[in-house]
């Protein structure tokens, strides 16, 4: 269970644009959460507060009951993988190189990776659609594979706690489906536990059984997506007046944005 | 979680995957390289004004003292050769890291400010010190290397806050600026110097590895040793770093501690190589790129090919540096300059 407890949180030199104020959340194992909220409404902070790359300035983020700040890196790395927004690497890795930079705190010191780090990592890219990039430069390839192939680079470090910060936002339409897939079965036969930045309301509504909606830093609503998806709570925290239906094809709340009332 | 789970795929296949290559790479390339270093180390000290056989060299039967190819081999040439294989491969290795801790590819081991003040304690020396010793612990070797540290500690206490990462723009910046503020600093000291000892600064900027004896080598010895000691457990981390701190963080790696030890390590390694040889620029940019386009960018492989690779690409470059114009000399670092200056604008055209 990955806890965060009256968190608070400022950038220094920034006391009010990007703060979180008396944040607590509950991931519970097996769950998959949505983080939802406008822009600049500390979605991502809360993602690095929860990963352990800011530490709180109040609060606590425990992992089964563990302060975060008790965990060595390494030791935290083989519990929670994090998927960013954009990856940058300064020199021109392969995606295969990417993914196996995934099992680095499953090995030693000068320890090299062995058969199963290469099968995981194969697979890894198997199941994100993307072993036949293994051998690419990751520089060059387009906006949706560089997401999957660090979607699998994550996937190798073989984690029970999954960070996801806005993994759709560069795919087209059907490799939007296919990780939404993707996530789904990772979730359903793996058991890993997800908590997933977004603003596609649409993907939150089909993946998520929970929802967490932030509006400036503080939590405006959480719980489970059928109660907390509706069309107040979506005026609330966009300022947007959108239909919300049980879609009968597609299986789960949709969101039609209307206009927007401010 | 248990250990077989995390051995599993995402999936719980056990798929076999293919022959891990890290390996047989690494072993490959340090036998290249190391082939090609120890090759040019043996070759180059038989180049020279005077005709010397190899065969002569290492004949047992004839007493060292009446063998004059065994002398100018091992006495006269030997330590020029070494002081080339020490200084190139603690500059190239020294670029490596540099580049990867700044996640700039265009880095130096004197984008810090590590030479300049390196420069300026050899030219205080220079300038106002009027006994000038020679030897291994003369004071102009130990003055820069008094600046160099100087520098590097002002740059560290600059970038580190207690508890947060290191800053690479404040890095960048901070090195940037004490680059300039030594360079006036040089100038100012320069202003002051009659020509005898303007005309040895600027022999001292050109960068010259006839260092006379093996006692310099030995004397700088230790701190090149410790600076290879903290490299050889960095490469992994430094991939990651490579790819972002954040990434690096949540992969498991300690990013404060890894940039300090990268920083510590770079520094040490550059101060070493500059106090023993002046600053002699550009082999820590074309070799970790030459190494790059030649094995790859995994730093496992390229940390100790560019090492490697920097003794063999110095002892070359000073191989023509003495020969090309003989009898005269040429300084080295004209000859790595002159090399290094137009591959630096490939590399940045090519990038862009």
């Amino acid at each position: 269970m990955l806890r965060a407890e009256a968190v608070s949180f400022g950038y220094a030199g920034e006391p009010t644009a990007f703060s979180l104020a008396d944040v607590s959340v509950e991931i519970t194992p097996g769950s998959l959460t949505g983080l939802l909220g406008p822009n600049g409404c500390g979605k991502t902070t809360l993602l690095k507060l929860l990963c352990g790359v800011l530490r709180p300035h109040g609060g606590a983020v425990t992992l089964d009951d563990r302060p975060l700040s008790s965990f060595t890196r390494r030791e935290l790395a083989r519990h929670v993988a994090v998927v960013p927004q954009e990856t940058h690497p300064a020199f021109d890795y392969s995606a295969m190189e990417m993914v196996l930079m995934g099992r680095h705190p499953h090995l030693g010191a000068f320890q090299l990776e062995g058969p199963s780090d290469f099968a995981i990592a194969r697979e890894s890219l198997t199941v994100t659609g993307t072993v036949d990039l293994a051998d690419r430069n990751y520089m060059t390839l387009s906006g949706g594979e560089k997401q999957r192939v660090i979607i699998a680079s994550a996937l190798a470090q073989a984690t029970e706690l999954l960070l996801l910060d806005e993994p759709t936002a560069s795919l087209d339409l059907g490799y939007q489906l296919e990780v939404a897939s993707l996530l789904a079965r990772l979730n359903r036969e793996r058991q890993v536990t997800m908590v997933l930045a977004t603003h596609d309301l649409n993907l939150a509504a089909s993946l998520c059984d929970r929802l967490v909606l932030l509006r400036g830093g503080r939590v405006l609503a959480q719980g489970p997506t059928s109660d907390v998806l509706t069309g107040a709570m979506v005026q609330q925290l966009y300022d947007v007046d959108a239909d919300v239906q049980f879609h009968p094809r597609a299986g789960h709340l949709t969101v039609i944005p209307v206009s927007r009332t401010r | 979680m248990s250990t077989s789970a995390v051995r599993r795929g995402p999936f719980g296949s056990a798929e076999q995957g293919e022959v891990p290559s890290i390996r047989t790479r690494l072993a490959v390339t340090i036998a290249g390289y190391g082939a090609l270093a120890v090759a040019t180390c043996v070759l180059a000290p038989l180049v020279g004004s005077t005709q010397i056989s190899l065969a002569r060299v290492f004949d047992r039967s004839i007493p060292f003292a009446d063998n004059v190819d065994a002398q100018i081999f091992f006495v006269a040439r030997m330590p020029r050769v070494l002081s080339g294989a020490v200084v190139g491969a603690a500059l190239a290795s020294a670029g490596v890291v540099m580049q990867a801790l700044l996640r700039n590819p265009l880095a130096t081991p004197f984008t810090l400010g590590v030479s300049a003040g390196a420069a300026l304690g050899a030219i205080l020396v220079i300038t106002f010190s009027t006994a000038v010793s020679l030897g291994a612990l003369s004071p102009v070797p130990l003055a820069s290397l008094g600046g160099a540290l100087l520098a590097s500690a002002i740059v560290y206490g600059l970038a580190t806050r207690p508890g947060r990462t290191m800053s690479t723009m404040v890095l960048l910046l901070a090195g940037v600026t004490l680059n300039s503020f030594f360079s006036a600093l040089i100038l100012f000291v320069q202003y002051m110097a009659d020509f005898a000892q303007t005309y040895r600064t600027v022999r001292w900027l050109m960068g010259d590895l006839d260092v006379g004896s093996f006692g310099p080598i030995v004397a700088s010895l230790p701190l090149v040793l410790v600076a290879f000691a903290m490299f050889a457990v960095l490469p992994r981390s430094l991939n990651l770093l490579s790819v972002g701190t954040d990434a690096a963080s949540t992969r498991g790696v300690d990013v404060g501690r890894t940039q300090r030890l990268a920083f510590l390590s770079s520094s040490l390694a550059t101060s070493a190589a500059v106090s023993l040889a002046g600053p002699i620029g550009f082999v820590g940019i074309v070799v970790p790129h030459l190494v790059r386009l030649m094995v790859g960018v995994d730093h496992r492989i390229v940390l100790p090919a560019s090492a490697l690779f920097g003794a063999a690409f110095l002892v070359g470059c000073d191989l023509v540096a003495r020969t090309v114009l003989a009898p005269v000399e040429v300084p080295v670092g004209v000859v790595t300059a002159m090399l290094g200056g137009p591959f630096f604008l490939w590399l940045l055209v090519r990038r862009s």
